[in-house]
């Protein structure tokens, strides 16, 4: 048995320690935001936070996580009550299809808990380990501008300004 | 460890120092006259296209180019145990490039590592190797360099340990360390073998990596020539009959992994390398093939050169030892590199041929999980996600351990744990 | 989040009968398909289910569904067809729920492709409603004894205006709306309209954000197994399995096997994709008959070809020419390379089969499962749920014939097939390559005066219409036939889409030569032949535009008599100041424009592209769009498809290219395939919308992906003084990450 700190609870899974984290959100704990895209760290739709740091959940075995807080984007807010970044995301209705989306949350949301200040590219570099095929960067990209200045900060040198 | 190596060193750089102070006076070099941007049409384009080649086989834009910011125009930061010294702007801008250099002050910065105003340079900018570049090519550099687009940009100010920020000390290191030669045509090799080695020990440089250095950073030559050294937190192993590689580097293989920064039999360039790759394949494939004869033929007495070890595979032994280890790699690692992964079936090397699980020394093998690898020469080929933010240092040692066992050769190693908290540190 | 089995098969609604029989299908063409037309005085697919409760029922809560035969697909339609009905019901906009392809509960819509959603059930939606409401209102007049017309409607109730009401609930309780649509009913006035042409925010996004189940990729049903289908590494390969020593594997509780296909099944994933590698171990073969299509573009021109004239006019026979160009544009394979890979849930329990499916098809889809299995088509049912981004045919309907044949030897048990990455690269139809040749002529003023457009090119359909067309239809024993390739006929096209000119040239010569034979697997891709052809057709404007020595933009504006088109370049023109623009060192601006299928929606869009010298890499500093696609339902969502659209566009046109290295395809994941990361996305984009209100939707979806590709050749052309005639036009030089 396999105790894990997810959202700020205790989960617990009856898996093999080799098990990568997304089979355990997705199949033990019902927890849906992290997408299976490619099981080999190329995509990040599987992007979840371990300690503030964005993380493939496609390649850390559960074994590994230890003491270490998960955060899934299940654990920034709801849609009654969508946490900051959610809600720039919402705003800027940053989704076509929205499967890359929950990990560009997340990856936007360790950005964010490490620097709310980036510079642009700053940020695009920060993003760019999560694919998008519709091609909704664009919108990615203010509604993290979004966020940061929800967060009391702001990205610096912005290519568009934040609406 | 590495803090009181390098407070010895100081010590020993302020002492070296205060005894060639009298030699400061001597060495003492006057600026050379700025003069007027020239016009980038009044260079010959055939020159500017050599000059394109060898830049390339330089590798220069690796440390003259910020990440994210544009080619030539510097602020890439260049860790050394002294500290961090930033790539200059050597675009045409008069204000913050070298727009204001005549070739003069071009070729004695290149050969003499003394700047426009006759300030030293440090040796991280590898004149000691540039020494020996012909006149010609300097002269295709200038205008190559002269021929890009003016970039306006000022680079930090280099972070140094005290007293290494005053420049004068550098004339001491030089008279030290810094004998030019121009590099004589051995008549007993072939032009190509001769042309790999002009390009090869000036503007290619690659013993600044791959050869050890002393207390003052100087390259060794002699018997330690290509013996391994240290770029960037990576370590740039033996290239010399000590080369640790499990399949030998013919001069075809070496030229492969040059332009494609990929060798079936070896691995995929990773860490420094892998601009160095971006660039060769970029570069004239002539010169390419004569750089790969020349180092090729310095490997020509390394183990692998005489046969092909077998490639074992001690899975059972590695799980016993590393039972931690054991299950890391298989949740973490086994899905890109167990045999029949889609990426083993398509033709990437597998583990056990890569040079890192055979070096004397962990670090490669800890960097590549620590920062993963970017596809050195085009937007596709070989990838690998980054670890640092996933792992522990301690599992990522596991994880190391059970590898070496698994696949590698040659001692083993020690302290893993504290060698992942070092490469973090130094790998930055 | 586990969703109850008793919901997902439908307690939900009362199962309304719809037309009995599987209808036959439009044989692979893309578009709409579906059953013949029955009301030819309807609009969109009313014209094939007039009956309104096939479309519009109302609850004794008054809670309205409306039934969409289309699937949504990311591109919002579920929001613009609710937006439809709410406005011309009048009822509240969050009153409305909608049903979306579901071949148990849904008027057969056909594909949910070709950009049609809008203009085909939207427009049956529309007017639907707009019979329901006058319906409802013509039972509260009897009821109250007035002529209808003095009544109106008000958020989901009849008013006379003095104070009497009923609500649509009451009222619906005693008006059946199993009556025929009429024609003749106005749809609302203009300014009466309260949510259409509204950004109004997508329905589906709250839940996709916070993560709630909202893909087939979510979905667990009790009881449900996990399973994974053992394949070569690429369509053209056959893997070699031995599966008993598979079968013995961790996790892996059966092996389902149907002649050469076959499926490990379990419990959990996690040991399935363990076991997936493991068989990988034993190697593969190529098929025989597979070959690489060889070098392109020029391999395209040795294939067995049937040409077509598709346009011929000689308006001025006799005019002179005084310059003549020609050039030849082509472009590689192209990956849809969605971001999640194929997965289907099946349920086989009772006789019966359902599968949920990310198709776009669920119709055609029934009866080509319906086939594969042997079932009567009655005895199947496909529901459409959503998957990631598909922007066209790819591996959503062959991973739903696996599920189906591992789910019908299991019966009783929900089957979850999920295919991996490299399934997933290595399988899905690809976008055919291209190439076309353009010849043209100027007269003494610069003026076009004739024209010739050549396109050769595979099919741009095999989507499923039979079992043969599926993979594992393929796989069994004795193997289905695929249906042969057919040319999509105009005017939509296949291959030569959008190669007729908008333009008035009084010359013009339009040949398309289609190529049966299909080295590499191909189907339809975002756009189909209108991504090249406008590529090719856009660019050689500007390569003309520059030999009349006419700016690009007004060279344009004098060919065309088009005034809708002349107001989306004047106005993307303008938003971009392209008579501003200063030009940089390696830096230039690039137009193009297009009216998509020549019916659909019209885009210009303008690029201020850098090639950063040395190194090669291309930097989009802003893209500026205008679009009219008719009266605009959601105006954000026409952008935001816009913007995806160029964004996509410029992946494709600068970087990508889908290889074959003479066995077996050459690209497998994202590292062998690099599509646009975020370090290269442009540095700013503007969709400008430009609204008909009245005028019929024209559908938004595909209208970028040509004028972008053109857009950035012209821009290139324009910076460094070079044509790029070849995508991708950077392709060694984009930056993994
Ligand atoms: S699913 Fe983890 S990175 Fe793609
Ligand atoms: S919104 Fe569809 S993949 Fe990003």
């Amino acid at each position: 048995m396999i105790e894990l700190n997810v959202n700020g609870g205790v989960a617990r899974a009856d898996v093999d320690p080799a098990t990568p984290l997304l089979y355990v959100l997705r199949d033990d704990l019902g927890l849906h935001a992290a997408k299976f895209g490619c099981g080999l760290g190329q995509c990040g739709a599987c992007t979840v936070l371990v300690d503030d740091r964005p993380v493939f959940a496609c390649l850390l075995p559960v074994g590994a996580i230890g003491e270490r807080a998960v955060t899934t984007v299940e654990g920034l807010g709801t849609t009654v009550e969508p946490g900051d970044v959610q809600r720039a995301f919402l705003q800027e209705q940053a989704g076509q299809c929205g499967y890359c989306i929950p990990g560009m949350i997340a990856r936007a949301e360790a950005l964010l808990r490490r620097t709310t200040t980036p510079t642009e590219e700053e940020m695009r570099a920060a993003m760019a380990p999560s694919l998008c095929r519709c091609g909704t960067h664009m919108r990615i990209l203010r509604a993290v501008r979004r966020a940061a200045v929800a967060r009391g900060g702001g990205i610096v040198d912005p290519a568009e300004p934040v609406a | 460890m590495r803090g009181r190596r390098l407070k010895i060193a100081g010590v020993g750089i302020a002492i070296a120092g205060a005894v060639l102070a009298i030699l400061l006076a001597i060495a003492h070099r006057p600026a050379i006259a700025s003069i007027e941007r020239p016009d980038p049409r009044s260079f010959d384009p055939a020159v500017v296209a050599r000059g394109a080649n060898l830049a390339r086989i330089g590798n220069c834009v690796s440390c003259h180019q910020a990440e994210g910011g544009r080619p030539y125009a510097g602020g890439y930061p260049v860790t050394t145990p002294f500290g961090t010294i930033y790539g200059s702007n050597i675009t045409p801008d008069p204000d913050t490039g070298i727009g204001h250099w005549s070739r003069a002050a071009f070729a004695r910065a290149m050969r003499e590592g003394i700047g426009r105003n006759g300030r030293h340079l440090y040796p991280a900018f590898p004149y000691t190797h540039y020494a020996g570049v012909t006149d010609g090519d300097v002269d295709a550099l200038y205008a190559f360099l002269m021929t890009r687009p003016a970039v306006r940009a000022t680079p930090p100010d280099n972070d140094l340990i005290p007293p290494l920020g005053f420049r004068p000390l550098l004339a001491g290191w030089k008279l030290l360390f810094f004998q030019p030669a121009p590099i004589r045509v051995d008549p007993s090799q072939s032009a190509e073998w001769n042309r790999g080695r002009y390009l090869g020990e000036t503007l290619a440089h690659c013993s600044a990596c791959h050869s050890p250095r002393g207390l003052l950073q100087q390259e060794q030559r002699g018997a330690e020539a290509y013996a391994g050294g240290w770029s960037g937190g990576w370590y740039a192993p033996p290239i010399n009959a000590r080369s640790p590689a499990v399949r030998t580097w013919t001069p075809q293989r070496l030229e492969t992994y040059f332009r494609t920064g990929l060798s079936r039999d070896h691995a995929a360039a990773a860490g420094p390398m892998g601009p160095v790759t971006y660039n060769l394949a970029r570069a004239d494939p002539a010169d390419v093939r004569a750089l790969a004869r020349y180092y090729a033929w310095w490997m020509r007495n390394a183990p692998a050169a005489k046969v092909d070890p077998p490639l074992p595979d001690r899975r059972a032994l590695a799980e016993r030892q590393h039972p931690a280890g054991a299950r890391l790699y298989e949740g973490a690692c086994a899905t890109c590199h167990e045999p029949g992964a889609p990426m083993v079936v398509a033709g990437r090397p597998v583990l056990p041929l890569g040079t890192p699980l055979h070096e004397d020394n962990p670090r490669d093998t800890i960097q590549i999980i620590l920062q993963g690898l970017r596809p050195p020469v085009q937007a596709s080929g070989p990838y690998m996600p980054a670890y640092a933010d996933a792992l522990t240092d301690r599992q990522i040692a596991e994880i190391v351990g059970y590898l070496k066992v698994r696949h590698g050769s040659g001692s083993a190693w020690d302290d893993l744990e504290k060698e992942v908290a070092k490469a973090r540190e130094e790998g930055r | 989040m586990t969703q109850s089995r008793r919901e997902m098969l439908g307690g939900l609604l009362v199962a309304f009968t719809l037309a009995p029989a599987v209808h036959a299908q439009t044989g692979g063409g893309e578009g709409s398909g579906g059953p013949p037309t029955v009301a030819p005085d309807l609009a969109g697919t009313l014209a094939k289910f007039p009956d309104l409760d096939a479309w519009i029922r109302i609850a004794p809560d008054g809670r309205v569904t409306v039934f969409t035969g289309k699937a949504e697909l990311g591109t919002g339609i579920k929001t613009a067809i609710a937006q439809l009905a709410a406005d011309e019901l009048d009822v509240a906009f969050d009153r409305i729920d909608l049903i979306t392809a579901d071949t148990g509960l849904t008027p057969n819509e056909g594909v949910t492709a070709g950009s049609q959603t809008l203009e085909q059930s939207g427009t049956a939606v529309a007017n639907a409603a707009a019979n329901v409401r006058l319906l409802l209102a013509e039972a509260a007049a009897a009821r109250w004894g007035v002529a209808a017309t003095a009544l109106f409607t008000r958020d989901g109730a009849v008013l006379d205006g003095k104070g009497r009401s009923a609500s649509y609930a009451d009222l619906a309780g005693t008006t059946s709306l199993a009556v025929r649509a009429r024609a003749d009913v106005p749809r609302k006035r203009r300014d009466a309209r309260r949510v259409i042409g509204r950004p109004v925010p997508r329905v589906d996004l709250p839940a996709k954000l916070t993560g709630l189940p909202a893909y087939v990729h979510d979905m667990r049903l009790p009881g449900m197994m996990h399973a994974r289908v053992l394949r070569g590494p690429s369509s053209g390969t056959k893997g070699r399995f031995d599966l008993s020593a598979i079968a013995r594997l961790p996790g892996v509780e059966r092996i389902v096997r149907r002649g050469g296909f076959a499926a490990i099944v379990g419990p959990r994933e996690w040991p399935l994709e363990r076991a997936l590698h493991a068989a990988g171990r034993s190697g593969w073969t190529a098929e025989s008959g597979a070959n690489a299509p060889g070098a392109l573009p020029d391999a395209l021109l040795r294939m067995r070809r049937e040409t077509q004239t598709i346009q011929e006019r000689y308006d001025e026979p006799n005019v002179r020419s005084l310059r003549r160009l020609s050039a030849r544009y082509d472009r590689p394979y192209l990956m849809h390379g969605a971001i999640g890979p194929s997965c289907a849930l099946a349920l086989f329990e009772d006789g019966r089969l359902t599968v949920w499916t990310h198709s776009q098809g669920v119709e055609p889809l029934r009866a080509s499962i319906a086939e594969l299995l042997a079932m009567s088509a009655e005895r199947v049912r496909c529901v459409h749920r959503e998957g990631a981004g598909c922007y066209g045919h790819n591996g959503a309907d062959d991973v739903a014939g696996d599920a189906a044949l591992v789910a019908v030897a299991m019966p009783g048990v929900p089957v979850r097939l999920q295919w991996s990455r490299e399934q997933e690269h290595g399988w899905e139809p690809l976008g055919p390559a291209m190439m076309a040749q353009l010849d043209g002529n100027l007269d003494a003023s610069g003026r076009i005066v004739s024209w010739g457009h050549q396109v050769w090119s595979n099919t741009h359909s095999t989507r499923p219409t039979a079992a043969g067309d599926l993979l594992a239809g393929r796989e069994i024993i004795p193997p289905f036939p695929a249906t042969p390739p057919k040319p999509i006929p105009q005017p939509n096209g296949g291959g030569d889409r959008n190669a007729i000119p908008l333009y008035a040239f009084p010359n013009s010569r339009v040949v398309s030569h289609f190529l049966p034979d299909m080295p590499i697997r191909v189907s339809a891709l975002r756009g189909l032949g209108a991504h090249l052809n406008i590529f090719a057709l856009e660019s050689f404007m500007d390569e003309l535009a520059a030999a009349a020595g006419r700016d690009p933009v007004a060279f344009r504006l004098a060919h065309l008599d088009d005034s809708r088109a002349a107001a989306v370049i004047r106005r993307a023109a303008t938003r971009f100041d392209w008579q501003g623009y200063r030009a940089m060192p390696h830096r230039g601006r690039g137009f193009a424009f297009a009216r998509y299928k020549n019916h659909g929606a019209y885009l210009a869009v303008a690029l201020d592209v850098e090639r950063v010298p040395d190194e090669g890499r291309l930097i989009v500093h802003r893209a500026v769009a205008a679009v009219d696609s008719g009266e605009a339902v959601n105006p954000d969502g026409i952008r935001n498809q816009v913007e995806g659209g160029i964004v996509q566009s410029l992946s494709w046109s600068a970087y990508e290219s889908a290889g074959h290295d003479g066995t077996r395809r050459s690209d497998y994941d994202w590292s062998t395939y690099p599509i646009l990361r975020f370090g290269d996305a442009p540095r700013s984009v503007v969709v400008d919308v430009v609204d008909r209100p009245g005028m019929p939707f024209l559908g938004t979806g595909e209208c970028a992906q040509g004028p972008t590709a053109a857009a950035l050749a012209n821009a290139l052309w324009a910076a460094e003084g070079r044509r790029s005639r070849s995508l991708p036009v950077a392709r060694s030089s984009a930056g993994f990450l």
